[in-house]
């Protein structure tokens, strides 16, 4: 019920509407929720419609920490 | 998938769950409850536990929306499917919930009640709009995550005058329930269960942002983390918990900074306190009568109101006195707890809500756990 998807919008269309691609699979979606949209922005899509976008400087970070949180654990005896 | 697949590499998931051991101190439990069902199906679905140190246990919250929702609400939705004059609007996943004495939605249509599954409000909407000689309902279920599309789906009824267009509100809080699993009067009959942390909800928080939960943090002394639904989201909350556990802090931070900020998502904050208010209650499967902690349609909006419009009743059903749901909810027992559990009450035969919705623990558990629960006992 809760589940949702990170989306690559493509498209902007007129009533809030946007077309966004899946793995390449498209989908109209409602961006009634979403400020300042631009084609490129990814974005969480749940239940047709976008909820927020996704910070691509933070997913960046977030991803270098996993990174050296892991090598920290990498460094111990099992 | 970009955004997904990066967050599910397996060599630094081993590595994190290395760090996790060497940091969480052999001679003490850490107990964290995920609220959201979407943790609880990664949770099952990427096998987490197995990788975990046997002295840190999950505990499986009520965080789907399908799974609280109590089987009177499901009653009134066929009653009102049932007349002819109505077509009621539903998502998927909410047409094999149990009733009493085991109606469903899906029973309902079978022997004639206009239920259309519907993906989108925009779906019901359009259902409407095609049909205007029948009186459209749509069955509104959610969290704060889904709470944002029937209210944008109420203001463009309004903006299309549609006249023929109604919804059945069962939107539900989570910061509510939270508080209800931590300090309910009738932990003493369930049994309570004890909590380290809180690992918060990842989309529900794209809504409400992290603030809501600075209260569980410092009024009940709990470390909350917002985490991602990707496994590497989940293992690096869990350390983030970990170490709060360790350093004697309990703290709201969040994991999931890539699609959640302090104060969420305004735009849709405003849409949902334009169009809804709180009911004085609102019963959840499993945790009873939780006080504020449902929505209803403002009296300005009254024609929208399928409860009012309709003179719907509140109806209350007892469950399946066999259905441990209550307790699961809680996390005070597990799936395999229920005598029910993968006999009589299975995916395609449910018995209670847990076992419906993919994100519930006992069906999160009979896809995805009960082949492990047969390794370890041939192991032992
Ligand atoms: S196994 Fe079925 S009957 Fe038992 S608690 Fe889960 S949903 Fe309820």
């Amino acid at each position: 019920m809760c589940l949702a998807i990170p989306a690559e919008v493509t498209k902007l269309l007129s009533d809030e509407m946007a077309i966004v691609s899946i793995d390449g699979v498209s989908k109209e979606i409602s961006v009634a929720l979403i400020e300042n949209l631009a084609v490129g922005d990814y974005v969480i899509i749940h239940v047709g419609y976008a909820l927020t976008k996704i910070d691509p400087e933070e997913a960046r970070r977030t991803l270098e920490l996993l990174r050296e949180l892991s090598v920290e654990g990498q460094g111990v005896a099992p | 998938m970009k955004y997904a697949d990066e967050y599910r590499d397996k060599e630094i998931a081993l590595g994190l769950a290395k760090t996790i051991r060497a940091e969480t101190h052999l001679e003490r439990p850490y107990r964290f409850m995920e609220f959201c069902g979407g943790h609880t199906h990664a949770i099952s679905r990427y096998g987490l536990e197995d990788m975990l140190p046997n002295n840190l246990r999950m505990i499986h919250g009520p965080g789907c929306p399908v799974c609280v929702l109590p089987a009177g609400r499901i009653d009134m939705a066929i009653r009102l499917a049932e007349r002819s004059e109505i077509i009621l609007c539903v998502y998927g996943d909410l047409m094999r919930v149990p009733g009493s004495q085991g109606a469903s939605l899906l029973k309902a249509k079978a022997r004639g009640a206009d239920i259309r599954m519907v993906y989108s409000t925009i779906d019901a909407i359009r259902i409407a709009e095609e049909n205007p000689e029948r009186e459209v309902v749509f069955f509104a279920i959610g969290f704060e995550t889904t709470t944002p599309p029937t209210a944008v789906m109420i203001r463009l009824a309004e903006k299309k005058r549609l006249s023929n267009f109604s919804v059945f509100c069962n939107h539900v809080l989570t910061p509510p329930a939270m508080q209800n699993i931590l300090e309910s009067p009738d932990i003493r009959s369930i049994g309570r269960v004890e909590i380290d942390g809180f690992v918060g909800p990842a989309h529900v928080s794209t809504i409400i942002g992290t603030a809501p939960y600075e209260f569980f943090a410092e009024e009940f002394g709990k470390p909350v983390v917002i985490s991602g639904f990707e496994p590497l989201d989940m293992m690096q909350a869990i350390l983030m918990l970990v170490r709060q556990v360790n350093e004697n802090r309990h703290e709201v931070e969040n994991q999931y900074s890539r699609a959640v900020t302090r104060d969420g998502n305004l735009r849709a904050k405003e849409e949902v306190s334009d169009i809804f208010e709180l009911r004085d209650q609102f019963e959840w499967r499993g945790l009873g009568q939780v006080p504020y902690s449902g929505l209803k349609l403002k009296r300005a909006y009254a024609k929208y109101d399928a409860e009012v419009r309709f003179g719907m009743n509140e109806l209350r059903v007892d469950d399946n006195p066999a259905c441990e749901c209550g307790a699961i909810l809680r996390g005070v027992k597990k799936p395999v707890d229920c005598k029910l559990f993968g006999t009589v009450c299975t995916p395609e035969t449910p018995m209670g809500s847990c076992m419906v919705s993919s994100e519930g623990a006992c069906a999160a558990h009979w896809t995805y756990g009960r082949f492990r629960d047969h390794q370890q006992r041939r192991a032992s």
